[in-house]
């Protein structure tokens, strides 16, 4: 009895009590969730186009944070080492379009998905041994990001906004909306589109496909560089956040593998529902239950809706 | 002519289904026998027994498992570490309720739970396929590696949190704890192998591991032929996950002696999935090639740059023998994406028609 209404009641009651607070978990949660959203994007782009499961999304956001951090640390403004760490992103897609997807086209899924493991090796050597394994902190306030805090009262009580998850989550928006207008106006995004529907009537009138692949890849590079800038201003950088990008598998099957608002929203409802439930469920397993809450939440919604909120093709079933 | 068929004729339906029909696989077999039982323990140093002998049997049997659901049932798992992990803290648990059975019985048993936990998350293999089941997997790998830490009563509330292994004995020698010697420690591993890749060898071309094979290959139309999906697959995982169990059992047991959760962490998880890719999907020889292979690259990474009298830090080799692996692997998708052992399977072929190559074999 004690046990049921410490899970049905006992939490609901502390959400109603102290308003501030419960705002406060939520919107740790939304900027957690922002984070695994842009990590998630970058998974969805290269999927959408190439059928690639990119598991390599999570150490690129590392490398491109680092290489960024470190080409700083070298006494290149930071605005130039911005472009020049886009520059290493793009030398990275080229590359791996060149040496890897063009030798592995048409082959199964999990043989693709085998060789980006190949790939997140390559660049976490690469990584360590260029720039080190120790985390760094980010350059904030050479990029012009904001610090400090916004205090909001609100419901008898103090909700604190760091002004660089506030950032974060305009950054965030402001890369969706391009990229959507980017896939939706422009002559390359259409292509990027006719490619993710169908490769072979897109190749029959006449798209490259190993030049889209380059560029949907240097896409998630950007994708890549934007979360490790605002993922690395929260904490600092550094290659633990490999683990954490792997939620965003989750996220994915939460939103649908080829669905961009799937991976926004997929990514808030993980990252709001984990950092709730660990607050006000987490006492009743031992705390630390973010580290599967967000699989276990995918793993009850494949068996319900294996194609995710917003997925489109209904996957194969046995 | 160094090997062929011609000439060994078979008698016998024994003859027809034994498991090495060529005499030269036989002869092969025996001197990696003699090698194995007698060469190594007789003249192997302590280091070599220790850091690569037994880790890289360790790692065998967890390619055996991974590569029994992977390769052979065409299940991608990403939760390896987590099932060997059930299995050592099985056997922690086992050995702490019933001191006085043997541990070699018990290192056994502490896969069949493993097995079960194996086909708990194996369940939803039943609505899924391919990358979708690999979250699942990673579900149970984060899970289960959570449990570890926070389930005290796992490793009996002891303060470190870690699973520590207690000395026993078999037939008045010492094979496990601080002062058990490593080639007392290796001989027993490589007889559970080896029993284990024998056990192996013949599911896989047995009824049932036919079945995984069909369900790889087309479920559909294996499950049209008569092949019960739900049983196959479920097979496979528990299969599977009792090899990963002992595995982890084996690797607490008589290899690094204490274990915390870490020690069955995501990269664990990856590390037996690479052995698996570079020795080769379904095979069993390609289980002992990829983990002798990736076990022993970073090792040899380590020692080469000291023979040559370089300076190169730790560090520095190691992440070397990540991008090293990182290229291999995708060197062998791309040129071979059989891995290993079908090198060694194209090696056969030439010989059997050596020295003319343009004969019909």
């Amino acid at each position: 009895m004690e046990m049921l209404h410490s899970i049905f009641v006992g939490p609901f009651v502390e959400m109603a009590a102290y308003p501030d607070f419960f705002l406060q978990v939520v919107w740790e949660g939304f900027v957690a969730g922002v984070l695994y959203s842009l990590i998630a994007l970058g998974f969805v782009l290269i999927y959408k186009a190439s059928g690639v499961f990119n598991f390599a999304q999570g150490i690129m956001v590392v490398f491109a944070a680092l290489a960024l951090v470190s080409l700083h640390e070298m006494g290149v403004p930071a605005w130039l080492s911005v472009i020049l760490a886009l520059g290493i992103m793009g030398v990275l897609a080229i590359g791996v379009e060149r040496l890897m997807l063009r030798k592995l086209v048409n082959q199964h899924d999990a043989i693709l998905l085998m060789a980006t493991i190949g790939l997140t090796l390559i660049l976490k050597g690469t990584g360590q041994l260029i720039f080190g394994g120790e985390p760094k902190p980010m350059i904030t306030e050479q990029l012009g990001l904001p610090t400090g805090s916004t205090d909001w009262e609100v419901f008898g009580g103090i909700v604190i906004f760091q002004h660089i998850d506030i950032a974060a989550a305009v950054v965030a928006m402001v890369m969706v909306l391009a990229l959507g207008v980017f896939f939706s106006k422009t002559r390359i995004g259409r292509a990027l589109r006719a490619v993710a529907d169908d490769h072979q009537a897109a190749l029959s009138v006449g798209i490259s496909l190993n030049q889209i692949w380059a560029i949907v890849w240097f896409a998630s590079g950007i994708v890549a560089l934007v979360t490790g800038i605002m993922w690395g201003a929260r904490s600092e950088v550094s290659f633990a956040l490999e683990i954490i990008a792997l939620k965003a598998l989750a996220v994915l099957i939460l939103g649908g593998f080829t669905s961009i608002p799937g991976a926004i929203v997929g990514g808030l409802v993980i990252g709001i529902g984990e950092k709730v439930f660990e607050v006000y469920w987490g006492a009743l397993f031992g705390s630390g239950v973010e580290a599967w809450f967000a699989y276990v939440l995918a793993l009850i919604f494949l068996l319900f809706r294996p194609q995710g909120l917003f997925g489109e093709r209904i996957i194969e079933r046995v | 002519m160094l090997y062929r068929e011609a000439g060994q004729f078979k008698t016998s339906y024994a003859a027809d289904q034994a498991l090495l029909p060529i005499l030269q696989d036989r002869v092969g077999l025996l001197l990696i026998m003699v090698v194995a039982f007698v060469l190594i323990p007789w003249l192997a140093s302590d280091f070599f027994i220790g850091s690569i002998m037994i880790p890289f049997l360790v790692f065998t049997l967890a390619a055996v498992g991974l590569n029994i659901l992977t390769g052979y049932a065409g299940q991608l798992s990403l939760g390896t570490g987590a099932f060997m992990g059930v299995g050592a803290y099985a056997c922690y648990k086992l050995t702490t309720y019933f001191p006085d059975i043997n541990i070699i019985l018990l290192v056994l048993f502490s896969g069949v739970f493993s097995a079960a936990v194996g086909v708990v998350f194996g369940l939803p293999s039943l609505r899924i396929k391919g990358l979708y089941l690999a979250i699942t997997t990673l579900a149970a790998q984060f899970f289960l590696e959570w449990c570890f830490i926070r389930i005290g009563w796992l490793y009996n509330h002891n303060d470190s949190g870690a699973i520590e292994v207690p000395q026993r004995m078999l037939f008045d020698i010492v094979i496990t704890g601080a002062s058990a010697t490593p080639t007392v420690r290796y001989l027993v591993i490589a007889v559970l192998v080896a029993v284990m890749t024998l056990v192996a060898a013949n599911v896989l071309r047995g009824r049932i591991g036919r079945s995984w094979m069909m369900i790889r290959d087309m479920d559909i139309a294996a499950e049209l032929m008569g092949i019960r999906p739900l049983r196959a697959k479920l097979s496979a995982f528990a299969f599977s996950s009792y090899y990963c169990g002992v595995a982890g059992a084996l690797m607490v047991f008589f290899w690094i002696g204490s274990a915390e959760a870490e020690a069955f962490d995501i990269n664990h998880s990856l590390l037996v999935l690479f052995m698996v890719i570079i020795g080769g999907m379904g095979s069993l020889l390609g289980c002992f090639l990829g983990a002798a292979f990736i076990w022993v690259l970073p090792i040899a990474i380590k020692i080469i740059p000291g023979l040559l009298g370089l300076d190169v830090m730790a560090a520095t080799t190691e992440h070397l023998a990540n991008i090293i692996i990182g290229i291999l692997i995708i060197f062998f998708l791309i040129v071979e994406p059989h891995g290993l052992a079908r090198l060694w399977q194209i090696a056969k072929e030439k010989l059997r028609t050596w020295p003319f190559p343009y004969a019909n074999s």
